[in-house]
């Protein structure tokens, strides 16, 4: 599959790949805190601090701490939500996933724009009052305004070059939160290595699971809830569009439809590592990544997706090629 | 809904005679909307309103730092202009606009027109859009004002006359295409029975014309861009929206670069060449090497490959001179000259402060008349002296003595007015109208335009910046038959 069509601006493929890495940031912000809200419900006097979670999932931990101090409810949903000097808030992430938009409009549809346009109205309206019987509401839309913008993203534009930036930005994106995700939860839960084959049917995995709308589907393929196979099905499954795996495997294939270079070779240093990346998956067992470590194995694959971002700046964006 | 308590007020109105009679253009719309319920318009405005921003069409308000996008307020009830007299508009349109590409071709080559005094040659060197830096260019097709805004005015007595020609990077006319979009999406039942002229075609129209002036010796279809300030600029949503209808790149300086063989877009696959540019930069910013220095916007170079005919440039750099508001007050004699016919559009009778006499005039006069700097556009730098205070008046006075090149004054005109729809009833309120010209290998006026209006009780001021709204503007259809319009059967 290659691309023959009219040049795209680096500065427009740019903005298009932003644009799509902040509207996934938002949606996985809010999957986050809403699948919290939830777990919280059932973990009444439970010891762990789940919002300490939280806000370590985020990346922005030491950013967290340094402004608000101790991790409550509110203060992690005024940093996570509304916080317009956090750059990873969904304000934030809205803000500047509308500002990308706002800046190749004529390289999207009209459609995608004003849905992008009226999430970020939307949010802006709700400047920075949840009042509690709101909260699950107000994520659950979030949630659901992020699945139609990427519904009309796909329904709506040529599936051509910009689409395959806007695309390898939405799955980098979605890769690396996903990993974050299972990083913090099971280093969190399950410190032991013994405990890998253990059924359990702990709460706190299914909220992982929940929290990439992968529950049902995971339950479809393998019944009970066992350590070894929920680390197997979020990083590892072939099929299931929030696995690591299968956002590497669609981010590599659209690099390959912009670059227009044959499967087995490799034209730029991003497609060489993002074929790396994408074969390491292919040929990892679960249990050799048990046995090293998931969190070394979660750590490396984001340093790897961060090199190959690197890669795509340099390669594709840079002005004065 | 009724207009039962509307007024006139003595003004030349768009849609009732001077005894409050729908003029016959306007009674079927007049029918549709009292036939409407009360509160159903206000309904359509609300969602009017809502649809404006949500589609994101808005403007950026320089030196407004809190929400710096703002929706252009845009009133349901449209301005009809009927079929006989836009026939008229559309024929002066042209002899204007063929008359002064003729004007500037001659002021950048020649200059024929200041050795036979019809014009002294101190009001063209003075005027500061004129651009030196021109001299002796040759754009393809000898077109230089490739797209024209020329903004119209109805004083009482029910006259039209050109108040302005924008010659340089006239905008408005996305929401002349986004207004008829939107009136048909909220109240499409008043288009019922009348036969509006479409204007959809505008941007299928623009891009053939910017096609076809791609540098000579050029074969096979041109690369045509549209060059950006980007998106801070008061226009951007304007820019971003020709350059989708038109299916062409909307570019920004930093992704141009110049070389000895042409001009070039930054791709993700390499450098990639660029034939016409229709360009929404002013000259002063356009290329830091030849105009100002500063200018972090243009690209530099562009002049020089603009100059060898590596690359077409719309509209063509130098045009300021003349849409400046003193040389202005010459475009009749220069199309007398030029093409040895009378205006059909006439001009707004122009006192030039450089002119002692004028000047003596203006100065006793200012309470009446309307005072306006020379090279200011955007409602800035004016004086509407009845509505001006002692002070504002004195200011001026000093500020047209100190430099009288820079002032033109003219009467106060009681622009016409257009119901619009003002907390739930209709009140009369001015408005303009500019329609759009493009010139490539022939001249094509766009049946419609944009009606601004002002909002503000009693303002004659009706620029965006300034509190200014928008309608619709229906250029209707010479009607086919009198079998037609009887509503014959077969």
């Amino acid at each position: 599959m290659t691309i023959e069509d009219r040049p795209l601006l680096s500065r427009v493929a740019e903005s298009v790949y932003w644009m799509a890495r902040y509207i996934e940031r938002a949606e996985n912000v809010a999957r986050f805190i809403g699948v919290n809200l939830h777990l919280q419900l059932d973990l009444e006097g439970d010891s762990v601090n789940q919002w300490e979670s939280l806000v370590d999932t985020s990346g922005d931990a030491a950013v967290f701490r340094e402004r608000y101090g101790e991790a409550t409810q509110s203060s992690v949903l005024q940093f996570l939500v509304f916080d317009q000097e956090n750059p990873n808030s969904i304000y934030s992430c809205l803000r500047s996933g509308r500002e990308n938009a706002r800046s190749v409009r004529e390289t999207i549809s009209s459609e995608m724009w004003e849905q992008i346009n009226t999430m970020y109205l939307r949010m802006q309206a709700q400047k920075s009052s949840l009042d509690f019987e709101s909260v699950p509401e107000f994520f659950r839309d979030l949630r659901f305004s992020c699945h139609l913008f990427q519904g009309i993203t796909d329904t709506t534009m040529t599936h051509s070059e910009p689409w395959h930036f806007l695309r390898m930005g939405r799955k980098l994106e979605r890769a690396d939160k996903s990993s974050r995700m299972l990083d913090v939860k099971y280093f969190m839960l399950l410190p032991s290595l013994s405990d890998v084959n253990t059924p359990i049917d702990d709460i706190h995995w299914s909220a992982v699971l929940k929290s990439v709308s992968g529950f049902e589907m995971y339950r479809k393929k393998y019944g009970r809830l066992v350590p070894r196979d929920i680390v197997a099905f979020l990083v590892l499954d072939k099929e299931f569009p929030r696995a690591i795996r299968y956002c590497v495997h669609s981010a590599d294939q659209s690099l390959r439809a912009i670059t227009g270079t044959a499967n087995g070779s490799f034209a730029y240093r991003s497609e060489q590592l993002m074929g790396r990346l994408h074969a390491d998956l292919d040929f990892t067992s679960v249990d050799s990544v048990l046995r090293d470590g998931l969190h070394e194995f979660l750590d490396r694959l984001q340093a790897k997706l961060n090199t190959i971002d690197d890669h795509i700046q340099s390669e594709f964006f840079a002005r004065g090629i | 809904m009724q207009f039962d308590s509307y007024q006139t007020d003595g003004f030349f109105d768009e849609m009732f005679d001077a005894e409050g009679r729908p003029r016959p253009e306007a009674r079927l719309l007049v029918e549709t909307i009292q036939s409407a319920q009360s509160d159903q318009l206000a309904r359509c405005q609300h969602a009017t309103d809502r649809l404006l921003l949500q589609m994101g069409i808005t403007f950026n308000v320089y030196g407004d730092s809190a929400g710096t996008e703002k929706i252009f307020p845009f009133d349901l009830v449209p301005r009809i202009v009927p079929a006989h007299e836009w026939d008229w508009i559309e024929r002066g349109l042209r002899q204007r606009v063929h008359t002064l590409n003729l004007f500037l071709d001659d002021i950048y080559h020649r200059q024929q027109i200041l050795k036979d005094k019809i014009i002294p040659e101190e009001v063209i060197l003075s005027a500061a859009s004129y651009r030196p830096q021109c001299h002796g260019i040759n754009p393809p097709r000898k077109v230089w004002c490739h797209i024209t805004g020329t903004d119209l005015v109805r004083d009482r007595d029910g006259q039209i006359y050109v108040l302005e020609d924008n010659l340089r990077v006239p905008s408005g006319v996305s929401y002349v295409l986004e207004n008829r979009d939107i009136l048909k999406r909220t109240f499409p039942q008043v288009f019922e029975g009348l036969h509006v002229r479409p204007v959809e075609e505008y941007p299928s129209r623009l891009l053939e014309m910017l096609q076809s002036i791609a540098p000579e010796g050029f074969n096979g279809t041109p690369t045509v861009v549209l060059l950006t300030p980007g998106m801070y600029n008061s226009a951007y949503f304007e820019h971003s929206f020709l350059a989708q209808r038109m299916g062409i790149q909307l570019v920004e300086g930093r992704d141009v670069e110049v070389d000895d063989r042409g001009v070039w877009m930054r791709t993700t696959k390499g450098l990639r060449r660029i034939d016409v540019i229709y360009r929404r930069i002013d000259d002063d910013f356009l290329d830091p090497k030849v105009f100002r220095p500063d200018s972090l916007l243009g690209v530099p170079g562009l002049m020089d490959a603009y100059r060898a005919g590596k690359v077409a440039l719309a509209n063509a750099p130098g045009n300021g001179v003349a849409d400046d508001k003193v040389v202005y007050a010459y475009v009749p004699d220069m199309i007398r000259y030029y093409t040895g016919e009378d205006p059909i559009l006439p001009n707004v009778p122009t006192y030039l402060c450089w002119r002692d006499k004028d000047r003596d005039y203006v100065l006793q006069n200012l309470d009446k008349l309307v005072v306006k700097a020379a090279n200011e556009s955007g409602g800035y730098g004016m004086l509407v002296g009845p509505h001006a205070s002692a002070a504002e008046r004195a200011e001026f006075a000093i500020r047209i003595e100190a430099n009288p090149r820079n002032y033109i004054a003219q009467p106060t005109l009681g622009l016409s007015r257009v119901p619009t729809l003002i907390d739930g009833v209709f009140e009369g309120r001015h408005v303009d109208l500019r329609p759009y010209v493009l010139n490539g290998k022939d001249i094509y006026v766009l049946p419609g335009g944009l009606t601004r209006v002002a909002l503000r009780k009693g303002s004659l001021v009706v620029n965006s910046s300034q509190g200014g709204g928008s309608k619709d503007t229906w250029v209707l259809a010479q009607p086919r038959n009198g079998a037609n319009l009887q509503g014959g059967r077969r």
